[in-house]
Formats: C-alpha cells, sequence, structure tokens
C-alpha cells in the first residue's frame, strides 16, 4: 500500500477535505450543493477539494438523474483501517518483546 | 479507533514485579535487546544518547523485519529518569532514511510509565507531538518507511474517527 498511501495522506491533511470525507462517509452520497450548504464555501472551492480526493482515490462521483453525487470510496477506508491496525500492532509487539524479558 | 489526533497509547500488564520491569525500561542495554537497538550511553536525564537499529534477541520474527535497518542511527534526547517509575525520551519519528537531515525537525516525545499493580506492573506507553511533525514529511516519511510507526497514525485517526 505504500505506494499509494502518500497522495491518501496528503489529500486528507486538510481540514476541509478531511471534513468533506466526514460528511459524505456520515450521510452518504451527496451533491455538490449538499456538501457546499453551511460551509461558508463556495461551490467551485468544494468541486476543487473533492477533485483532490478523487486523485488520491478516496472518493468517486456517480450521476443519478441530473445530479451527480460524491460518495466515499469504502474500499480505501478498509485499506486505511488495515494498515493503522497494523501500526498499533508494533507497539504491540515492542511490548510483547517487553513482557519476553522481564516475564521469564 | 482512539479519536485524539497527537499521540498513540498503550498499556499492557506485565507479571513481574516493578523493579525488574523497570530494569527493563530504565536500562539502556535491556531496553535495546527488546526493543531491537544499541546504545553509546546510558539513559539519563536530559543526555542525547545515539542509538543503532541491531535485531532483537527476544523475537525471531522481529528480528527479520528489523534486519533491513540495521545499523540506522537514531537519536533519543532523554528528558525524564525517574526510577522506578518514568522513563521519557524525544526522537524524530520514522527517521530512517540516512540520506535525511532531521535535526531541524520538531520531535515526538515517548513516555512510559509504570505502576504497581495486584498481578505486577502496568506499563503505559505514550507517543505524542505527531500534529507538528509537518505534512509534506508526514507523506514522505511514509514513503521512506511502510513498516514505521506514528506519522501515519495521526491522519489515519483522524480520518477514522470523521
Amino acid at each position: 500500500m505504500s505506494e499509494q498511501a502518500a497522495p491518501i495522506f496528503a489529500a486528507l491533511g486538510d481540514a476541509t477535505r478531511m471534513r468533506i470525507v466526514s460528511r459524505l462517509g456520515g450521510l452518504g452520497p451527496l451533491s455538490i450543493a449538499q456538501l457546499t450548504d453551511g460551509t461558508g464555501m463556495t461551490r467551485q472551492a468544494i468541486t476543487k477539494h473533492l477533485h483532490a480526493l478523487e486523485e488520491a482515490g478516496l472518493v468517486t462521483s456517480e450521476r443519478v438523474g441530473r445530479e451527480v453525487r460524491w460518495r466515499v470510496r469504502q474500499e480505501q477506508i478498509d485499506r486505511a483501517r488495515h494498515h493503522l491496525d497494523r501500526i498499533s500492532q508494533q507497539w504491540d509487539s515492542a511490548l510483547e518483546r517487553l513482557r519476553k524479558t522481564v516475564e521469564e | 479507533v482512539n479519536t485524539t489526533t497527537d499521540r498513540i497509547e498503550k498499556t499492557i500488564v506485565l507479571r513481574a514485579p516493578r523493579e525488574k520491569v523497570w530494569a527493563a525500561i530504565g536500562d539502556a542495554k535491556t531496553f535495546g535487546k527488546w526493543f531491537g537497538m544499541e546504545f553509546d550511553a546510558g539513559f539519563t536525564a536530559g543526555a542525547r544518547v545515539t542509538g543503532k537499529i541491531v535485531p532483537t534477541t527476544v523475537d525471531a520474527t522481529v528480528a527479520s523485519m528489523q534486519e533491513r535497518y540495521a545499523g540506522t542511527p537514531a537519536e533519543f534526547f532523554v528528558e525524564r529518569v525517574e526510577p522506578p517509575h518514568v522513563l521519557s525520551f524525544r526522537w524524530h519519528p520514522f527517521a530512517l532514511d540516512q540520506s535525511i537531515d532531521y535535526s531541524k525537525e520538531p520531535m515526538t516525545l515517548i513516555t512510559f510509565e509504570l505502576e504497581e499493580v495486584a498481578e505486577g506492573t502496568r506499563v503505559r506507553v505514550v507517543e505524542s507531538g505527531f500534529d507538528s511533525i509537518p505534512l509534506a514529511r508526514r507523506a514522505d516519511a511514509f514513503e521512506a518507511n511502510e513498516e514505521g510507526w506514528g506519522l501515519v497514525i495521526t491522519l489515519l485517526e483522524k480520518f477514522l474517527a470523521a
């Protein structure tokens, strides 16, 4: 996953983009109008962020009737979760080695 | 999932007396054996200690993973040495690319806290300060070290907690 990870983290290292992903994750597919609502930002600005997220592979869009809806790509989240687990395991692993050292 | 973005926290209860656990943590040589490092000096408050990765002797699988980084240096800036309950130091997380000068970058703080409990000793490890690591560095660091801990967690936790 390392090759793809860097753009993912770069894409998420921005408060607005993080918020967009959070709203899409919690509320399901949304239109740009719905995503812009209440943010105080322009549609153009939101669109720009969506395209950055799309490039990182985190979101995708689909046409529903006359509307374009954006959604989070769940498979990417699953990969992120998998990686978080692995990193967390390295701490666990270090502490298990400490256990071996003191509990013999 | 931990919802903070700045720190990683782990707790383990060890069936061993606190003095023994302290000896394995507060003594640089013993620390290095399970952690997978050799140090050029002991842990004393305020000391800057240079370590290098030397595969651990207590777990063969981990040792084989550490093998590819063998010899990589790491600076430990020791802050607190309070036997038998606190050891803390700062370091540069993910600093595994020897062609990069990490010295100007912010460091994370690692704190080991030991507490006596009925079963033995509770050890809490906290690594904090990830939020001050620049974004570009997080991405670079991740590319440089797929196995690394820490920086990635910061963004992933933000992501997963969202």
